[in-house]
């Protein structure tokens, strides 16, 4: 038999099965992780639903649309003086927005080292990489409207849902992304002027945005590979 | 890097004492304060749908009689009727109220873990219920759209309240969302991170594990009832075309082309059958407690009470369709659903066996709360068996729409949770005001209730069975339909007059036990829960004094043989008093 496992109020925990079960619901907490961690590993979750209905509900009006749907790869592609190169822009974009995923990781890690310099500059990159996607996508939106004359109830090129649902998702995740940023850049700046080592120097915090943020991330893939690539 | 569990820091955790009467009873963090603010704003709008529905059985039983309600004002009604008593009140009240005052006092944490969070919880709640209320004062009235809130008639001209209403509803919708997100976050981390010392997930009473299931139930579905708003908000305000296909409106060509009504009908339901278990999990939950205290019994299969409550979670999000059999879906669906929604009726027909299993040889004292939680049994089987009528397809599409279906929503999701709210605050007021309440205006208030409530629904699944159709304003002559018919309709709404106005003896019991009732002990029921082993009756703001309770048993240790107090709390150690049966652990 294994050495039992016991609860801070010395009982014996049981094995096996059940000992799996107990463990889950061991007294006092059932993950070892702060609050704030929890809840946003919660909140994350029920974002997820919100992107998944916002996504399948894409995808329905997509079939059931009486129209041609527009050929994506035509309708984003950009021409820098030569053949328009389909997806360019959303390739830059998705590129940059991973790029940012990578930044934020080691700015986690910097934060757990302590090293509050580097952890400002790197939570400070996040959100410049952050923000320029945010400005990529002012710029596609710019140019769907004026130049191609794509609206939320119409457009030239076929069913009325392909502006509708594309103005609707990636604005909503645009603005999941301008949220990152504002939260990014409020925390960035109190890791540097020493708010969390007045509150015991610990910056679990700098995790949390980040979970925040790769989740932001996370979701454009699944955006960019049913919206573009389909 | 090692993280302490709040149970075993020391005072080092901050402190928001409330300082003045603005930080201590209006923008108050203290989740009892928030429970109170939010059951009295529930209660409130619940009062209103009370109305609502009186209006509607006025015109039901003596059509014709009253000029005050035309046919828009009724649909007007029919759709804030529903939408308050499902959303504003019975969500709000289990998990905001509730929730709230019950899942730190229970688990024994000192408050929720986000306060502050916690209060805008509250504020957004109560903006949500004004933006709701002020659609009744907006041109062309509140939406008129039934509470499903169906496209395209929700939005196309000819609907009442199709102007300002409809944005309304949605945009409190909306806000009812964020507020509830912030709460339920709240309530969740809390159960599963803020327990005190020996409170384990298999020690909790069953009334934390209802809430917090239906407030993870909540988190995942409310998102495509958000969803769902944000799309038709887009199709009524820049004219997209999600939900609506082309359309010839009188007479006239709207410019949507190529959506699908039905997207709507699969995303509602999606959030709607859960919310259902939202409002039907909490009930199960505090049921079980009320009733295991007053049989001064342990709950009959504590660990399968809770592996119901769990499965029927799991279940309730692939049910939904049951709702959509004559919507035109596939076909095939049909199948599915019905299974599904057969096989949720075994963990909550399981429910239902234990409770009885729970009155069984049990020492019944028939207070109020008690006589309460044995009604809502009666009102729960028969509202659950004519939900397996209606979840089998065939015989689903001859009663669908008709009164069948609203006598069976209004018996399974109406009057039963409603039962175990006033069972619950019957059972919790001694702590919340720390007075007793009258005990006989809580009898007369039971009996015309449960009564009263019975004549309304019993006849009500009559009416379906001849086929009349729901949501009609007004009959006029059909051949199906007996004479006798309109007497019932006549009977049922003096019922449900009697019913309304029994509710004033409640809200009087309140207020006169609140001013002059007898001063409650700490522990009237002789409960084994954390919550009535608080060092103060109503518990103060941080609920445990200087020290965190530490939990050594389950939370049913009623009639233990062999010992002299028929109740054990969980706090008692078990070197004091032998543990009778418990499954957080074994013991040597």
């Amino acid at each position: 038999m294994s050495e039992a496992a016991m609860t801070s109020t010395g009982e014996v925990l049981p094995n096996g099965l059940k000992g799996v079960v107990e463990d889950f619901s061991a007294d006092k907490q059932a993950f070892h992780v702060p609050w704030g961690k929890a809840m946003m590993w919660i909140f994350l979750l029920s974002d997820t639903f919100i992107f998944s209905c916002f996504l399948i509900s894409y995808m329905t009006v997509r079939i059931s649309a009486t129209d041609p749907w527009p050929i994506p790869s035509e309708v984003f592609a950009l021409s820098f003086g030569g053949d328009p190169i389909p997806l360019v822009l959303i390739a830059i974009m998705t590129f940059i927005l991973i790029t940012s995923s990578g930044t934020m990781a080691l700015a986690v890690n910097m934060g757990y080292r302590k090293n509050r310099k580097l952890t400002f500059w790197l939570m400070i990159a996040t959100a410049l990489l952050g923000a320029s996607f945010v400005g990529m996508q002012a710029f596609e939106w710019t140019k769907l409207i004026v130049d191609e004359g794509v609206r939320p109830w119409g457009n030239p090129m076929g069913a009325a849902q392909f502006g509708s649902s594309f103005f609707m998702i990636t604005g909503f995740h645009g603005l999941h992304v301008s949220a990152g940023v504002i939260y990014l850049l409020v925390v960035a700046f109190r890791v540097k002027n020493g708010f969390y080592e007045r509150r015991g120097g610990n910056y679990e915090i700098v995790e949390i945005v980040g979970l925040y943020w790769h989740f932001v991330d996370l979701v454009w893939v699944f955006i960019f590979a049913f919206f573009y690539l389909w | 890097m090692a993280y302490v569990a709040i149970a075993d820091r020391d005072h080092e955790q901050e402190h928001h004492d409330p300082q003045t009467f603005i930080t201590k009873y209006v923008w108050s963090q203290d989740h009892k304060v928030i429970a109170i603010q939010y059951g009295v704003v529930a209660i409130f709008v619940g009062l209103i749908a009370m109305g609502l529905s009186v209006m509607m059985r006025l015109q039901l039983g003596f059509p014709d009689s009253f000029e005050l309600i035309r046919p828009e004002n009724y649909y007007q009604f029919v759709t804030m009727h529903g939408m308050i008593m499902v959303v504003y009140l019975l969500t709000a009240l289990f998990l905001g109220g509730f929730g709230n005052y019950l899942i730190p006092l229970m688990c024994g944490s000192r408050d929720m873990v986000f306060p502050f969070l916690n209060m805008l919880s509250f504020w957004f709640y109560l903006l949500s219920v004004i933006i709701l209320l002020a659609s009744f004062f907006v041109p062309g009235g509140a939406t008129g759209a039934g509470w499903t809130l169906y496209p395209p008639q929700a939005i196309a001209a000819g609907t009442p309240g199709v102007d300002w209403g409809i944005l309304l509803m949605l945009g409190s919708l909306a806000v009812f969302i964020v507020a509830f997100t912030m709460g339920g976050l709240n309530y969740v981390t809390t159960v599963l991170q803020a327990r005190c010392k020996g409170m384990t997930l298999m020690r909790m009473p069953l009334s934390v594990w209802g809430i917090f299931m239906a407030t993870i139930l909540g988190l995942l579905a409310f998102p495509a009832l958000l969803v769902s708003a944000v799309m038709m908000l887009l199709d009524k305000l820049v004219l997209t075309s999600f939900f609506m296909p082309a359309i010839i409106s009188a007479g006239e060509q709207l410019s949507y082309s190529g959506g699908t009504p039905i997207l709507f009908q699969h995303l509602f339901w999606f959030f709607g059958h859960p919310e259902v278990y939202i409002v039907a999990l909490p009930a199960f939950g505090i049921v079980s407690d009320v009733l295991a205290t007053h049989a001064r019994k342990n709950i009959f299969g504590y660990r399968m009470m809770v592996w119901a409550i769990l499965a029927i979670g799991g279940l309730s999000f692939i049910v939904w369709a049951h709702h959509m059999y004559v919507s035109g879906m596939n076909p095939y669906f049909g199948f599915f659903f019905a299974t599904t929604t057969l096989v949720i009726a075994v963990p909550t027909a399981l429910k239902v066996y234990n409770w009885v299993l729970t009155l069984w040889q049990g020492n019944i004292h028939l207070r109020v709360p008690m006589l309460f939680a044995i009604a809502f049994i009666f009102t729960f089987i028969h509202g659950g068996l004519t939900g397996l009528f209606l979840g089998n397809v065939v015989v689903d599409l001859p009663l669908s729409d008709t009164y069948f279906v609203v006598a069976h929503f209004h018996m399974v999701m109406g009057v039963s949770p409603v039962l175990v709210v006033f069972a619950g605050i019957y059972h919790w007021f001694p702590k919340i005001t720390g007075k007793m309440f009258n005990e006989t205006l809580g009898r007369w208030h039971f009996w015309l209730t449960f009564l009263g409530t019975y004549s309304i629904y019993l006849p009500m699944h009559y009416l379906g069975f001849l086929g009349v159709p729901r949501r009609y304003y007004a009959m006029g002559n059909t051949d199906f339909m007996p004479a006798s018919a309109q007497t019932l309709n006549a009977t049922m709404t003096v019922a449900a007059i009697i019913v309304a106005l029994a509710q004033f003896i409640f809200l009087y019991n309140v207020i006169v036990s609140l001013r002059s009732g007898k001063k409650a002990g700490s522990n009237p029921w002789g409960a084994t829960t954390l919550e009535w082993q608080t060092p103060d009756t109503p518990p103060k703001h941080g609920n445990w004094g200087h020290s965190l309770p530490e939990v050594h048993r389950w939370a049913y240790d009623y009639s233990v043989p062999g010992q002299e107090q028929d109740f054990t709390p969980q706090t008692v150690p078990a070197s004091e008093v032998p543990v009778g049966r418990d499954h957080g652990v074994t013991h040597e």
